[in-house]
């Protein structure tokens, strides 16, 4: 409908359009594009008391390395600060985080989709208040325990509320996703003398991957954005990104450690980044998903 | 499904969910009932050679720190924590409350709560930010409907970015280009030619940071929900509605928007419930001076050099008191409709 419309618009219309257009990405993009290109210069442009043009060509940058463009920042975030070492345990904690709340969503997700009982409604219902909790409120009741438990500090803990806190979410996905999938096919299964977890193993799996590669998109993205979880649940040695970061802008009255932040906060980003460039289909499917259905 | 097979599957979800969910809610409210230990004070006689005795008060560490090993908790306070002056301050809001001072000035008293300031931010955040990136987003929707095809990949690309990132980095990322040596705060100091004009020193360029912040980062959410809606607006209801001669705004108004109403009912309370959590931001912006949340509260307890995990306690239960307030409409519907379905 848009593009026969197209004529019959206005000019002045189509101009309004396109100007309000250019104006939102340029709002959307330039923020990274501006960090990203400022992150390959020192302090003093980055941040430069006479004029922004010194970011643009990198005057101090200059003066300082010799070169229009430097690595110092990635060097010292990377190197100097083990964020090596933060980059490794983000992977850790996002790998396990997605495969098991997957492990754990798709199965309840299944039996919410085929019960049809009072009890799984209100599991359901149960599951949207758990969605709606703030992450720290649940933090402030784990710590305790955990002291006194002796697991405080330790990737698996983090794993594990991760995921607890995740599963709400994953339910309520991959429950609409299995509705989706016709009855028929498993009860057919099962007429044929599977029992039902044969009728998931052999006829369900098989057809619910998109559903489950949309859903780990959005477990992905919840392990590897939190911070509320892992700044409060990680010891200094175990720190993920996110928390690294913040542990960053702690020490910033250093000179050269904003840099540091701003190198770290640019290599965090690029996944991301990746990660819609390939995926910005199902991502788009999963956010209506939804809204279509709920 | 008999109910054995739902629950052999459901099972390590349902675990994952009330070890870790409800059970500390439950703890929350347990520890919001204690204070930790005070310090145990010792006599101790001081006697000089030639000044005669004198008794003087000592913290003896070793027994304090023997007792709080012993009762982690600490000692039973009762709903002591939720009325003290870093929470609901009963006693100095009836103070504020009955003074003789003009309403301006309770007002700026009342901010100076600690709940209340991260309360009434809280509240502010929810209910300008939701609005706000709803209609920029549904804006979005529109004006990308009307491009040519192969623009609106791209353009769905750079608008889902500030949705996928992380809070903190793009909280970050923004906060640098505001200060004061950055590229947007330079440009705010040049245009109202005040060089002291900082993040710091004004809290309404705070509060204006942390609401843009807000509104960029949910917009592509609504852009993107609204913009699939608008690809199952019937043609031959908007069709019909042009032969009947109504304009292009009334199109969007007597057709587009009923039909997207569920959809929005759906992104707000979606959001709503996103935004009700703020934190990342205040953390981002360093902006504790002149903006606090509920979430940032309780992390500011925890983080704290002495742990107050009764403070922390009592914030959380009043800031779940506040979802399920938040939530009410939604729940209230879902069981008329499905006591509704039963009968």
């Amino acid at each position: 409908m848009s593009e026969a419309m197209a004529h019959k618009r206005p000019a002045l219309l189509n101009t309004f359009i396109y100007d309000f257009i250019v104006l939102w990405v340029i709002l959307a993009a330039v923020p990274f594009l501006w960090t990203v290109w400022g992150s390959f210069k020192v302090e003093a442009d980055f941040f430069s008391r006479e004029s922004w043009w010194n970011a643009i060509f990198g005057t101090a940058t200059m003066r300082e390395t010799g070169a229009a463009f430097t690595g110092d920042g990635y060097y010292g975030a990377w190197i100097t600060r083990d964020f090596w070492k933060a980059a490794f345990n983000t992977i850790i904690v996002t790998i396990c985080v997605t495969t098991i709340s997957l492990t754990l969503g798709t199965l309840g997700g299944y039996a919410l989709a085929r019960s049809g009982k009072n009890y799984a409604f209100w599991i359901l219902i149960a599951a949207l208040v758990f969605r709606a909790m703030p992450h720290i409120t649940l933090v402030s009741g784990y710590l305790l325990p955990f002291f006194q438990l002796n697991i405080w500090g330790v990737l698996p803990t983090s794993i594990i509320v991760l995921v607890a806190i995740n599963q709400p979410f994953t339910l309520w996905m991959l429950h609409s996703f299995f509705l989706s999938i016709p009855k028929d096919l498993d009860e057919s299964a099962m007429v044929d003398g599977c029992t039902r977890f044969q009728a998931f193993r052999l006829v369900i799996m098989p057809v619910m991957w998109p559903g489950v590669v949309t859903t780990g998109l959005f477990s992905f993205l919840l392990g590897y954005n939190d911070f509320a979880v892992t700044a409060m649940l990680l010891s200094a040695e175990n720190q993920t990104m996110v928390p690294k970061i913040s542990s960053f802008l702690g020490s910033i009255q250093e000179t050269g450690n904003v840099m540091f932040a701003v190198a770290a906060v640019v290599s965090a980003t690029v996944p991301l980044f990746i990660l819609v460039l390939f995926f910005q289909r199902q991502i788009v499917s999963g956010l209506t998903a939804g809204a279509v259905k709920g | 499904m008999p109910n054995k097979t739902f629950f052999a599957f459901i099972l390590p979800s349902l675990i994952a969910m009330v070890l870790f969910i409800a059970l500390p809610i439950v703890s929350v409210v347990v520890q919001s009932l204690y204070v930790s230990h005070e310090q145990i004070m010792v006599e101790v006689e001081n006697c000089q050679p030639f000044g005669g005795c004198s008794t003087e008060l000592r913290v003896d560490t070793a027994a304090t720190a023997a007792l709080r090993e012993e009762q982690p908790l600490g000692r039973f306070n009762g709903l002591g924590t939720y009325v003290n002056r870093a929470h609901l301050a009963t006693t100095e809001l009836g103070v504020i409350l009955s003074s003789e001072r003009s309403i301006g000035e309770k007002w700026a008293q009342i901010l100076n709560l600690p709940f209340y300031k991260a309360l009434i931010f809280t509240l502010v955040y929810c209910f300008v930010v939701t609005p706000l990136a709803m209609a920029l987003g549904f804006t979005i929707a529109l004006a990308v409907n009307a491009l040519p095809k192969v623009t609106k990949g791209p353009i769905i690309f750079f608008s889902l970015l500030p949705m996928i990132i992380t809070p903190l980095i793009g909280s970050l990322i923004l906060y640098w280009m505001l200060s004061p040596n950055g590229i947007l705060g330079a440009t705010i100091q040049h245009i109202f030619n005040d060089p002291t004009l900082s993040l710091r020193a004004s809290p309404a360029l705070t509060w204006g940071a942390l609401l843009t912040y807000g509104v960029w980062t949910n917009a592509p959410f609504s852009f993107v929900v609204f913009y699939a809606g608008l690809q199952t607006v019937p043609g031959d209801t908007l069709e019909s509605a042009m032969i009947d001669g109504a304009s292009r705004w009334e199109r969007i108004r007597y057709v587009i928007i009923p039909h997207l109403a569920p959809l929005a009912t759906f992104v707000a309370l979606v959001q709503l419930m996103d935004n009700f959590r703020v934190f990342e931001p205040i953390v981002g912006f360093s902006a504790e001076a002149n903006a606090t949340s509920l979430s940032w509260l309780i992390y500011n307890d925890l983080t704290g050099d002495s742990q107050q995990f009764g403070s922390a306690g009592a914030t959380s239960v009043l800031t779940i008191l506040g979802v399920v307030i938040l939530l009410s409409p939604v729940l209230v519907r879902t069981w008329r409709e499905f006591k509704h379905k039963a009968v």
